[in-house]
Order: C-alpha cells, then sequence, then structure tokens
C-alpha cells in the first residue's frame, strides 16, 4: 500500500481521457442524439398536421355531400313540378281537342242530317206524287199540284 | 503458485513498481547498488523503500490501457455517428450516453460542458478496471511471469493510488469550480459561517474556528471517502477471489462462481456509485446559497 507517484500518474491520465472525452466523444454523439429527437418531433408533427387535415377534408367531403344531396332534391322537386305543368297542361290540350272534335262531329252530323232531310224531302214528294197517282190512276200533272206538294214536303 | 499461502497472497497484492532506489542499496537478489538509480522493484520491501519516488507501472499500465480501450470505441461511434437508424457500437454508447446524461440533469441544474463527459468517463473508465477483477486471479500474472515480470495486479482500482488520483482531481475540480462561481470570499464564507451563524458579529468570530473545523474536515473527508470507498470494495473482492484461489481446485468454482456473479453488481455499482458522487459534489460545488 505504497502512496507514490502512480497517483499523479493516475490524475494526468484522467485530465488526458476526460479532455478527450469532453471534445472528441460527447459533443458529436450528443449533436446526433439531439438530431435524432428534432427528427422525430418533426415527424410527429407532420402526423399531427396530416391527420388534422384529414380532418378538415373529410369534413369538407360531408358538407360537399350533403350540398350535393340538397341540390338534388332541389331538382327532382323542380322536375316533379314540371312535370306536373306539362301533364297538366296536355290534359287540358286533350280535353280542347275533344271538345273541338265532338263539336265537329256534331256540326257534321247536323249538315248530313240535314242533306239526309233535303233529299227525303224531295223524294218524298216525288213517292207522294206517285202514291197519289196509284191511288187516282191518273196522273197528276206535278206542276198543277206543286204548290200542294210543297206544302206537304215542308211539313216533313 | 509457490510457497505459503500468506506468501502467495502477499505476493498477489504487491504492484510491479518501478523506482527511484538510493545508493548503497542492498536488494533482494543480494547484491548491493553502487549509485541510486532507477529501476525494477524485486521484492515488496523494495517497493516500499522506494517511497514516493515509485510508479505502479502494472496498476498504471491497465488503467491507460483500459481507458483508451473506452475512448478507442466510444471515438469509433462517435465518427459513425448518424441520426438515423444507429447501429450495434453505436446503440450502445448511446444508452450509455444518454444514462450518464440523464444522470447528470437530474442532480445538476446549471451550466457545464466539463460534468456530463466527466462523468461518462469516470463511469466508463471505472467500470473497466473493475471488470478486471472478474478476470481469474491466476491468469493474467502467470502469463506476465512467463514474460519474466514477477509482480502483476491486473486490477487497477485495487490500488489505493490509481483510486486517489481520480478522487484528488475532482477534489481539485471541486475546488475549482467553488471558486470561480462563490468567488474566494464566498468559499471561504461557506467553510467558516456555517452551519453555525450568528447575528452577533463577536459571537460570528468566535464560531468560525468550529465551522472552519466541521466543514473542512467534511471538505476534506470528500476525496478520501471517494477513493477509499472504491478501493475498499475492489480490494476486498479482489482479496476474497485470491482466497478462493487457495481452494483445491475441484472446489473452486463452488464459491469463485457465486461470488462472480455477486461481483458483477458490485463492479458496477462502484462505478456508478463513484460517478454519482462526482456529479453531487460538482453540482453542491455549483450551488451559491448553502
Amino acid at each position: 500500500m505504497n502512496i507514490n507517484l502512480t497517483i499523479i500518474g493516475q490524475a494526468i491520465a484522467f485530465f488526458i481521457f476526460v479532455v478527450f472525452c469532453m471534445k472528441y466523444v460527447w459533443p458529436p454523439i450528443m449533436a446526433a442524439l439531439q438530431e435524432r429527437q428534432k427528427k422525430i418531433a418533426d415527424g410527429l408533427a407532420a402526423s399531427d398536421r396530416a391527420a388534422r387535415d384529414l380532418e378538415l377534408a373529410q369534413e369538407k367531403s360531408a358538407q360537399e355531400l350533403r350540398e350535393a344531396k340538397q341540390q338534388a332534391a332541389t331538382l327532382i322537386e323542380q322536375a316533379n313540378k314540371r312535370a306536373n305543368q306539362i301533364v297538366e297542361a296536355s290534359k287540358e290540350d286533350a280535353r280542347k281537342e275533344g271538345d273541338k272534335l265532338i263539336e265537329q262531329a256534331k256540326a257534321e252530323i247536323e249538315q248530313e242530317r240535314n242533306q239526309a232531310r233535303n233529299a227525303l224531302r224531295a223524294e218524298v214528294a216525288a213517292l207522294a206524287v206517285a202514291g197519289a197517282e196509284k191511288i187516282l190512276e191518273t196522273s197528276v200533272d206535278a206542276s198543277k199540284n206543286s204548290e200542294m206538294l210543297e206544302k206537304l214536303a215542308a211539313e216533313l | 503458485m509457490a510457497g505459503s499461502a500468506s506468501e502467495y497472497i502477499q505476493h498477489h497484492l504487491q504492484n510491479l513498481t518501478y523506482g527511484n532506489l538510493p545508493a548503497g542499496y542492498e536488494r533482494a537478489d543480494g547484491t548491493v547498488t553502487t549509485e541510486a538509480g532507477w529501476t525494477l522493484a524485486l521484492s515488496g520491501k523494495e517497493a516500499s523503500d522506494m517511497g514516493f519516488w515509485a510508479v505502479h507501472v502494472d496498476s498504471l499500465g491497465w488503467a491507460v490501457g483500459l481507458g483508451v480501450l473506452f475512448l478507442f470505441l466510444f471515438r469509433l461511434a462517435a465518427k459513425r455517428v448518424t441520426s438515423d437508424i444507429p447501429g450495434g457500437l453505436q446503440n450502445f454508447v448511446e444508452v450509455m450516453i444518454e444514462f450518464v446524461d440523464n444522470s447528470v440533469k437530474e442532480t445538476f441544474h446549471g451550466r457545464n460542458k466539463v460534468i456530463a463527459p466527466l462523468a461518462l468517463t469516470i463511469f466508463c473508465w471505472v467500470f473497466l478496471m473493475n471488470l478486471m477483477d472478474l478476470v481469474p486471479v491466476d491468469f493474467l500474472p502467470q502469463l506476465f511471469h512467463m514474460a519474466g515480470l514477477d509482480y502483476m495486479k491486473v486490477v487497477p482500482t485495487t490500488d489505493v493510488n490509481v483510486t486517489l488520483g481520480m478522487s484528488l482531481s475532482v477534489f481539485a475540480l471541486i475546488i475549482y469550480y467553488s471558486l470561480k462561481v462563490k468567488g474566494v470570499g464566498g468559499f471561504v464564507g461557506e467553510l467558516t459561517l456555517h452551519p453555525f451563524s450568528s447575528d452577533n458579529l463577536f459571537l460570528k468570530i468566535l464560531l468560525v474556528p468550529v465551522n472552519l473545523l466541521l466543514e473542512g474536515v467534511s471538505l476534506i473527508a470528500k476525496p478520501i471517502s471517494l477513493a477509499l470507498r472504491l478501493f475498499g470494495n475492489l480490494y476486498a473482492g479482489e482479496l476474497i477471489f485470491i482466497l478462493i484461489a487457495l481452494l483445491p481446485l475441484w472446489a473452486q468454482w463452488t464459491l469463485s462462481v457465486p461470488w462472480a456473479i455477486f461481483h458483477i453488481l458490485v463492479i458496477t455499482l462502484q462505478a456508478f456509485i463513484f460517478m454519482m458522487l462526482t456529479i453531487v459534489y460538482l453540482s453542491m460545488a455549483h450551488e451559491d446559497s448553502h
């Protein structure tokens, strides 16, 4: 257990090692550690930001979807209204057309009836004359009795 | 392994000493020195007769070698350091550095670029020096015996010179930072005006010697206890390994294996304690208010 120069030798070695460690070992490794810490912190911040962006985007898309649905609903409503209008209008047209056709048909019928009546009238006169001739066995002078015949025909 | 048990033990506890012998000294091999000169001690008595002017070549050699190994490994990692995915060596070095850095940050709150690297050096170096204790006690001495060197103590921390050399360096740092942070007046005040203080000036002066004695003892006790704690633990551990080695060969493992396993804890713990106490002492040196 001799106390001797070894103490001083050890102290010098200690001093040199500490200085070496302080200059060439500690700073680069510490710098790397801090840089990695920063990288990790940045990465976490970026992921946070991305999550927030995603949330915003989802919100936006939901909003747009809602708007689109609303628009679609309005469009459908408008289309329905328009369709109803069209149906109503065409119903109206059809009724008008039908009325017109009925009117025309009535007019034609009237006309034909008049024609038929006129024809009948003429024929009745002839038939009456012929019947009268048969009855009288003589010919009736149509011109002489024309006045009477005309009266008859007018009564028909 | 020649001679009796006590000779064997003493032989194992003797450092390889290179020192100055006076003229006319009768050496262990019977020759008498004609003039004073530096030489390797041939016996324990010669080593102690060399007095202060001697160097424990083995302690210093192993200590410096292990320190260089530590710095080589860490420098290698520092050169290849990357902030991307680290490799195996860098992982290990980073773990050590973060461990030391956290220990320092927990205890020391000031700004000082020296303390953390100092603590790292102390922890790794002391750990490596302690680790030599786990090398079988006869293995390296026998190798050196074959190479012609009779004495070889391979665990530097079982040499009180080594532990004192470190603790006195720490002590010098304590004094330096105390003076730097508190100034000469502050440091002297801390030594003389605490723990007993008075508002009465006369009483205050009367209390100065008492305070100086108490604070002086506690200040001096720091490096001494720091050195002797490490030395005592490792010396005792080494001694027990030597005692176990005296057992018959077939029985040695029953004791040496448990003791070695237990010693893994001791060497780590002692390295950690030396580092922590250094940090604590230096942080106390930085604290301005008492």
